[in-house]
């Protein structure tokens, strides 16, 4: 499944967070994509300058509708844009499906979504447990993943491990509770960096490595791990992991970068 | 196919003719990887080239005392994000390949913690590659690719190997990590070479 330009059109949009807006786009002659995958947005201004940026899908599977949730970052100059100033019925260009490591695929080779040079023994990881572990807005791809999971029935036990600033701050908040209820094996365990829900049992404040332990599937039931987040959250939870005895193979990262 | 977005009007026109299409400056430094970072100890560190014939092998000390290059140069990865006149401190190739003698074309790049990428011999040579092992005039940090990493700024950031511990010389163009993942097997900037 090769990437390609496509023109997107808004279908709806609203706030996902008090940060951040989620987007249902309609994207013509869109391939589908796996869980997990990004694309890349260009926008053009009416002189020609433009500019491009990469969001992870929150959506997966053989549709051409295609979700995104996409936090406003200060100073920025495209997020902003699609958070602020975007409504129903403009257009986009988008570029995608990207990317093909940073995904989960339910029942393993020949379900088709997305490239087929993944990483060697990528067939296998289906069966596997699965780690998500989300920092704030990089919990996109992680419920894509788990959406993904929940969808096809999977029979892999999946957590979630998902820090938010605030309750507010919580992406997918009623879709990841529904997840809980569906009859895939799915956990989700939340934790708050700023504050928390009145009566909650923990402190609000930046996760621990005691906090992580407690909450992760364990190295020795050899789970696949995927992290998402800003780029030290991520560097610091997978550090732990590593120390946690948990092999480097198995832990796939992606690193929110600056812009 | 491009087409004016309703409601658009950018931040900047004053384009800086270094940034290559679809590229971004940016003034901080991210971080793109596939997995943990790796801690290695210089006391542990080695580079190696492998050809057809055998093995140049270098630890940490008998690096450092190649001749070593002062570079500034602009670095663009394929995540949108360039940053123009970083400096860098580092082995050329060229000084690394000197002793080598090899009929092989193409090189595989290896990292610890396993991460490959490739990239044609002659792309490496003749002032175009360097091992490097400073970033503004500190030791490279570890989530940048230190103790040393490749750096190969003429084309997109993935092919300059974080935490590169040597050079496998091939016959052919085997596709390296993210070449297998997704991005250009050659990943020229300037002719946009993101995704296969």
């Amino acid at each position: 499944m090769r990437p390609g330009w496509h023109v997107a059109t808004v279908a709806a949009t609203h706030r996902e967070t008090p940060n951040a807006a989620r987007l249902d786009l309609d994207v013509d002659g869109w391939p589908g994509n796996a869980a997990g995958q990004h694309l890349d947005v260009r926008l053009t201004a009416p002189d020609g300058y433009s500019a491009t940026r990469s969001y992870s899908i929150a959506s997966s599977g053989p549709t051409m509708r295609v979700v995104l949730a996409v936090d406003k970052l200060p100073d920025g100059e495209v997020s902003p844009f699609l958070v602020d100033e975007v409504r129903a019925g403009d257009m986009l260009e988008v570029h995608g499906p990207l990317g093909a490591f940073f995904v989960w695929r339910p029942g393993g080779a020949g379900s088709g979504s997305a490239g087929s040079a993944g990483a060697a023994g990528s067939d296998r990881v289906d069966a596997r447990p699965v780690q998500l572990i989300a920092g704030g807005s990089g919990v996109v791809p992680l419920y894509a993943i788990a959406q993904a999971h929940a969808d096809a029935d999977d029979p892999a036990p999946f957590r979630l491990l998902y820090s938010a600033r605030t309750p507010d701050d919580v992406y997918f908040a009623d879709e990841l509770r529904a997840l809980a209820e569906a009859s895939a094996p799915f956990r989700l365990d939340l934790v708050y960096s700023r504050r928390t829900p009145d009566g909650w049992p923990a402190p609000a404040g930046r996760i621990t490595r005691e906090a992580l332990e407690a909450a992760v599937i364990p190295a020795a039931d050899r789970p696949l791990v995927y992290v998402c987040g800003s780029t030290g959250f991520v560097e610091r939870v997978a550090d732990w992991l590593v120390g946690l005895g948990h092999d480097t193979r198995s832990i796939r990262t992606e690193r929110y970068g600056g812009t | 196919m491009s087409f004016i977005t309703r409601g658009f009007s950018g931040r900047s026109r004053d384009r800086d003719e270094r940034l290559p299409p679809g590229q971004t400056l940016v003034s901080d430094f991210p971080v793109l990887s596939a997995g943990p970072t790796p801690d290695i100890d210089t006391a542990e560190w080695e580079f190696t080239i492998r050809t057809e014939s055998g093995e140049h092998r270098w630890n940490w000390d008998e690096f450092m005392a190649l001749d070593i290059d002062d570079v500034s140069t602009d670095i663009h990865c394929v995540t949108h994000w360039s940053k123009l006149g970083t400096s860098w401190r580092g082995v050329s190739l060229d000084t690394l390949f000197a002793d080598v003698e090899t009929e092989q074309e193409y090189v595989m790049a290896h990292s610890y913690g396993g991460y490959t990428t490739n990239v044609p011999l002659d792309e490496l040579l003749d002032g175009k590659a360097w091992v490097a092992f400073e970033f503004d005039g500190e030791p490279l940090d570890p989530e940048h690719g230190g103790p040393a990493r490749l750096l190969v700024p003429h084309l997109y950031f993935w092919k300059s190997a974080k935490w590169v511990r040597g050079l496998e010389m091939m016959d052919q163009d085997d596709p390296g990590f993210w070449e297998q993942n997704g991005y250009h097997l050659h990943g020229d900037p300037w002719k946009e070479e993101r995704y296969w």
